[in-house]
């Protein structure tokens, strides 16, 4: 039985974030745990380690080229924030807000650019100011932005999808959070957008594998993605997706890359080497091995050997 | 089967659609409610709490749902599979407790129950979600959506009792998504149902565990089991479940003498080859017995299954043949129209009883649950 449709149109669109054919995978690593004041972050110092991250991977003066090269005047970028865990483990404010003023420095108009996640009441929880599309820098949940009528079905997934991935937005930029996940072992960026659908429940026994690779292998997904950006300010290695503040770090970093699989198997590392700082068990003692980033490198997403990674850190 | 949408449930609509289904099924409606003012439509992108039961506490505010098979570990702020039952700060909690997203008259023979109050209508009810994922489900609209996604009504158990009265049906069909995920909330309108002497029915997958399933026996009176397939691959790959506790919750009914009904879509090339048909028919003969009614329904493309054609008559012909070779005393075809098959048949004399053509429904030779040929009891649910 087939359900599932040719992968060729999807890899053709994975453009900057590009496949392991087209380019070594590249993910950088910058750090300042310096940039908290107490539990409150330094904005400016946020905005400095977002540029230092963008010279880092992009071998750039101007971070706000980096921008340009990518976003053109006249597209609507949207911003996948990650918000499921409340103020305190979601992707901070401070951070989007300094990649809005980056997209607005880039001549991408504020009205075209929309910052979204699966509810409104989780981007309030996570302390972003709800303004609905059209505003300037419109910030709204997918029950808010609607989801298509139409179920999609590609490979493993069937569902409906936000109307921000399908029409309402060109490119996509992702800001996911770097944590644990007491099912399919971390969410960092594929996992993500399953924010995206109606139907994320459904998507995640075998500790979400394939759902992940699939569903961000859909055109109108990972095929958008013109760049992630790991929030990785905090970072939760244990006790994941819900806030556990007794598991939260201030590890300080940001964290981008050219090819999605990468970028979560970096992330991922960094979670295993968290953990068995604080004397947990492995992800793959644990009974979570995320195996959906295996998968996603399967199905040609991107390269999961850490060793064939060129990562820089700085 | 899949309901009308009503979604505004007012006299207005109730009677377009009660029209419109009339017009397909060629029979009238009878007892048509009135809804108008009775249920405040609650808006989408809102939820609403009430307490669930069978969960266990974890550690780190973690719960465990043992309510069907699956055992959902759900963190806080997360929700089960079903997608209607989330933890709340290490409580659990059911979102669709008094909010059914549908409400119906509809025959009873559309559940199908074919052997429980024959020709009668039955009040219909469902909220959304659902424990498994079919790939051809007919009502994933409101099966495998959120509670937030979907208007639903404000009807409390207590208020639904009493417009399903007022609709003059005898019984009420939990019924479209899976009762089951709205377990509580089934359980006590089976409850109230029972008092004011109305029959309470599930139309169910069947995935659920036994305590909670042993519990809720007292108020039903007739369940409907959907059994997808007799092999385990066809649950794991187009149910996103397990065959096993399936089995089990059909043999508990029968231990527990519920009536029990079993529908069968037979789906081609999935489930549809003669030795899986034969090895069913023997289990239920031999676990359930031969009085248990099969139904073989007929499989039209929907939802992630749109790639095969709807069932051929002749396989459904074929099934029904297995069945009664193998010994199985009422087997039936449904989706199908004006079929020899869907008529009930004495198992001792062969005499026509019931006639059916879809939804017309002509009680010709039963009396009281007897053959007026030959005077056998024939199982079921009558009066």
């Amino acid at each position: 039985m087939k359900y599932s449709v040719s992968l060729a149109g999807a890899f053709a669109s994975l453009n900057v974030q590009g496949t392991p054919t087209s380019k070594t995978p590249r993910v950088s690593l910058v750090r300042d745990p310096g940039c908290f004041n107490g539990d409150r972050i330094d904005r400016r110092r946020v905005g400095e380690l977002l540029d230092k991250l963008l010279r880092v991977q992009f071998d750039v003066a101007d971070p706000v080229d980096v921008f340009r090269r990518y976003f053109t005047p006249g597209e609507r970028i949207g911003i996948k924030v990650n918000c499921l865990s409340g103020r305190r483990m979601s992707t901070h404010v401070e951070l989007v807000d300094k990649i809005v003023e980056r997209l607005i420095s880039a001549d991408i108009p504020a009205e075209d650019i929309i910052i979204w996640d699966r509810m409104n009441e989780d981007l309030r929880r996570g302390g972003f100011e709800l303004r609905s599309p059209g505003e300037a820098v419109a910030c709204a949940g997918c029950d808010v932005l609607g989801y298509e009528s139409k179920i999609t079905v590609h490979r493993s997934i069937g569902s409906l999808f936000t109307k921000a991935v399908t029409r309402l937005c060109t490119a996509q930029i992702n800001v996911p959070v770097l944590k644990d996940h007491g099912i399919v072992g971390v969410t960092i960026g594929m996992k993500n957008f399953f924010g995206a659908i109606h139907n994320p429940n459904k998507y995640h026994p075998n500790r979400g594998d394939p759902y992940v690779a699939d569903l961000y292998s859909h055109p109108d997904i990972g095929g958008k993605v013109r760049m992630t950006i790991v929030d990785a300010l905090e970072v939760q290695p244990e006790g994941g997706p819900p806030y556990q503040p007794e598991w939260v770090e201030k590890y300080g970093g940001l964290l981008t890359g050219n090819d999605p699989v990468a970028l979560d198997r970096v992330g991922w590392d960094i979670i295993e080497k968290r953990r068995n700082q604080r004397g947990l068990p492995s992800l793959k003692e644990a009974n979570r091995e995320p195996t959906y980033i295996h998968t996603a490198a399967d199905l040609n997403l991107g390269v999961d050997d850490l060793s064939a990674i060129n990562i820089r850190r700085s | 089967m899949k309901p009308a949408r009503t979604d505004n449930f007012n006299r207005r609509s109730f009677l377009q659609t009660a029209c419109a289904a009339s017009a397909c099924s060629l029979i009238p409606m009878q007892g048509a409610i009135s809804a108008a003012g009775l249920y405040e439509v609650l808006p989408e992108a809102k939820v609403y709490l009430h307490p669930a039961q069978y969960y266990e506490k974890l550690e780190k505010r973690r719960v465990r749902c043992t309510l069907c098979p699956r055992k959902c570990e759900v963190d806080d702020q997360e929700r089960g599979y079903c997608g209607v039952r989330e933890n709340r700060d290490g409580d659990y909690f059911t979102l669709v407790y008094g909010r059914p997203c549908t409400l119906h008259v509809d025959p009873v023979e559309k559940k199908p129950l074919f052997h429980f109050l024959p020709g009668t209508e039955i009040f219909s009810l469902a909220t959304v979600g659902c424990n498994v994922n079919c790939k051809f489900c007919q009502n994933w609209q409101i099966s495998q959506v959120r509670p937030e996604q979907e208007r639903s009504y404000d009807a409390p158990p207590d208020k639904l009792v009493e417009t399903a009265l007022n609709s003059q049906t005898p019984a009420i069909a939990h019924t479209y998504t899976e009762p089951v995920i709205f377990y509580e909330y089934a359980k006590e309108i089976g409850k109230i149902a029972h008092e004011k002497g109305l029959k309470n029915t599930f139309i169910s997958n069947g995935y659920i565990e036994e305590k909670p399933l042993k519990e809720l026996l007292p108020f039903l009176d007739a369940v409907k089991i959907d059994l997808k397939a007799f092999t385990e691959r066809f649950y794991q790959e187009l149910v996103v479940g397990e065959l096993q506790p399936v089995l089990r919750c059909l043999e508990i009914l029968v231990e527990e003498g519920m009536w029990t009904e079993i529908v069968y879509l037979v789906i081609p090339t999935q489930n549809d080859d003669p030795d899986e048909i034969g090895q069913m028919c023997r289990w239920i003969r031999s676990n359930l017995g031969s009085d248990v009614p099969l139904h073989f329904t007929r499989f039209h493309p929907q939802y992630m299954l749109k790639t095969l054609p709807p069932t051929p008559i002749k396989t459904l012909e074929r099934c029904h043949s297995i069945a009664r070779e193998e010994g199985l005393n009422y087997v039936y075809i449904g989706n199908v129209a004006s079929n020899k098959a869907e008529h009930t048949y004495c198992a001792s004399c062969g005499e026509i009883l019931i006639r059916r053509s879809g939804y017309r429904v002509n009680i010709e030779k039963l009396d009281k649950g007897n053959c007026l040929n030959c005077g056998i009891s024939i199982p079921g649910i009558w009066e």
